[in-house]
């Protein structure tokens, strides 16, 4: 998690300096998520359909800051060349794409296709709150539960889609838009990365026994603007939710202080060797 | 002699591609028998594959994502989508994901998808369904668009590109075409194919032999029909004409290989179904002024539809969509 916040923060300041083009959308605040469900999948089959805001997704698959930071500068050594960019990577069973909604019947389609095969992999698709607006979304979660496919749903709801909030988007509950599919809703605090980890192991479990998708329904905050652009929420809520949501302050109270300070030094000689390495530091 | 109908072609070109590899799956809304699909062209396949002919809600936005993952995972999916007017749900997923992986992500994956649709009017089932609307997918990267006339075996066609394609295929069916003999040579219209470097193959139909066309007439897909039934009737006159029917739309190179079998010396008149503007037809229009610039010894002619939605009722629809009176009208004007 901390990795991922260095990464992230790193991003912003190279963005900031002109160093990258195009756009760049940061989980800070919400690394708990992506670590504590791709904790606990099986990274040999399994497979994650990640979307805009997917560098800590991918971070939590393979570690591998070099190829995502290179990629997001636009440079031939970034893990898919330059070609994608922050929302267009792949690697090995990891894929994103920047269409809102459009990787979950993709995700679903993948865990069929892996079920008719006979392999036990699990597919899952993020999806962040704002992507309830997307149509995809229902028909494939109507698929995923007609055909009993081994998806995990995994949705982030920060309260926000870029600038917009939930309230403004939404009708009704979002966390109980699966329930009428047949598809059982487990809903965790995003911040607390070992609660997610239990829960996305448990549900991983069940989705592996046959017995159909899952969702997982996580509350986070984005404590960073949709991408590097002007944040617009209410300053006092912003400064809340820093103080009292942060997963890596969480996790920092349940290790102690002296494990927290060994392994947040480690994630920062990592990230800024990447940074010597590309040019950057 | 072949006397098989469009529609038995193809129908044996899927049930061969199923019965060939296991990895082949379709998918799509009513494909089960007894209904064996809104036209028939999985009739039988449910039986005979019953795990692998899965029947779909009214999704094809979902459907085509579907077969996409299912893709990326290895298998063939083949996804059948009832009318071709419903592509435009699919468009997201065929643009924006199907066609961008192969073509974006670091492991270059494949998505061996082939998007079956029948396309086009003649049937009176009015303005939503029965357009031509494959123009609005000629153009987009890593997308071949294949539609195979009278003049073509869509069956043995289809089962290949079933079984080889790597990246996903929009294939288009006439559905004016499915109750119809393919042509066989067996009649006054003289046929051959011409094999080129993509394994797609240009069709040739002459109403004439033993001499050089007076005419030649680029057509593809459902304008068979008419172009066929023109060149029968211009025999008595002894109008020359040569058509030249390709099988595949897209153009990958500047010009298209089958431009081998143009001289420029004849006039040219370039015919298909679908509104006349920013078409299939102005782009191999265009590409002939360019490759035959200052040989040409006329501008080349085109001829598609009206521009207008197609109507219903049949005498309406007929005023639209484009016809063999047309054809003889503008071949016959060609040539004086």
């Amino acid at each position: 998690m901390i990795l991922i916040r260095y990464v992230e923060q790193s991003l912003l300041r190279l963005y900031a300096q002109g160093l990258m083009g195009g756009t760049v959308h940061t989980c800070i605040g919400q690394e708990g998520c992506a670590v504590g469900v791709v904790s606990a999948i099986d990274r040999q089959r399994d497979m994650l359909f990640s979307n805009h805001r997917g560098h800590g997704h991918y971070l939590a698959y393979c570690g591998d800051i070099h190829g995502l930071i290179a990629e997001i500068m636009g440079l031939p050594i970034g893990v898919c060349g330059g070609m994608g960019g922050s929302q267009h990577i792949q690697r090995e069973n990891f894929y994103t794409n920047g269409i809102q909604g459009a990787g979950v019947p993709i995700a679903v389609g993948m865990g069929l296709a892996e079920r008719f095969k006979g392999t036990g992999a699990v597919s899952l698709a993020f999806l962040g709150d704002g992507t309830f607006g997307e149509g995809a979304v229902y028909e494939a979660m109507n698929l995923a539960a007609l055909w009993s496919a081994p998806t995990l749903f995994v949705v982030e709801h920060n309260g926000y889609a870029q600038s917009t909030p939930s309230s403004l988007q939404h009708a009704g509950d979002l966390s109980r838009r699966a329930e009428p599919f047949g598809i059982p809703v487990t809903r965790t605090e995003g911040a607390d990365v070992i609660a997610v980890f239990e829960v996305a192991n448990r549900l991983l479990g069940q989705i592996r026994a046959g017995k159909g998708p899952r969702l997982l329904f996580l509350d986070t905050h984005r404590f960073a603007p949709h991408s590097k652009g002007d944040d617009f929420r209410d300053r006092e809520e912003l400064e809340r939710i820093n103080r009292e949501c942060d997963p890596i302050q969480r996790l920092a109270a349940q290790i102690g202080a002296d494990t927290y300070e060994q392994v947040r030094k480690a994630a920062e000689i990592e990230v800024d060797i990447v940074l010597q390495e590309l040019g950057v530091q | 002699m072949n006397t098989e109908s469009y529609l038995d072609s193809i129908r044996r070109g899927l049930r061969g591609a199923m019965e060939s590899d296991e990895r082949v799956y379709l998918i799509g809304e009513d494909l089960l028998d007894p209904y064996g699909g809104a036209f028939k062209v999985s009739k039988g396949l449910s039986t005979e594959f019953p795990k692998r002919v899965l029947t779909t809600p009214i999704s094809e936005s979902a459907i085509t994502g579907l077969a996409t993952g299912m893709a990326i995972r290895g298998l063939r999916p083949v996804v059948e989508i009832m009318f071709g007017d419903f592509l435009t749900l699919c468009t997201d997923q065929l643009v924006n994901s199907a066609t961008k992986f192969p073509l974006m992500y670091r492991d270059k994956v494949r998505v061996p998808l082939v998007l079956r649709t029948p396309m086009g009017g003649g049937r009176g089932y009015g303005p939503t369904h029965s357009q031509s609307i494959e123009k609005m997918f000629l153009g987009v990267p890593g997308l071949t668009v294949v539609s195979p006339s009278l003049a073509h075996d869509p069956g043995t066609l289809l089962k290949r590109t079933i079984l080889e394609s790597e990246r996903p295929v929009l294939w288009v069916e006439y559905k004016s075409l499915y109750p119809k003999q393919l042509l066989n040579g067996g009649d006054e219209l003289r046929i051959w194919q011409v094999e080129g470097e993509d394994g797609y193959p240009l069709a040739v139909v002459e109403n004439f032999s033993g001499s050089d066309p007076d005419v030649v007439v680029i057509a593809y897909g459902g304008a068979s029909v008419p172009l066929f039934e023109s060149m029968r009737r211009l025999i008595p006159e002894e109008i020359r004409v040569r058509g030249l029917l390709p099988s595949r739309l897209d153009t990958r190179t500047k010009t298209p290989w089958w431009f081998s079998e143009i001289t420029g010396r004849e006039p040219i008149i370039v015919a298909e179904h679908g509104t006349r503007g920013f078409t299939w037809g102005s782009e191999i229009a265009a590409e002939l002024n360019l490759t035959f610039f200052g040989r040409l010894v006329a501008p080349v002619r085109r001829l598609a539809d009206a521009d207008n939605v197609v109507p219903a009722g049949r005498g309406l629809e007929r005023e639209v969509l484009l016809n063999e009176e047309q054809l003889i009208k503008a071949i016959v004007e060609s040539i004086t």
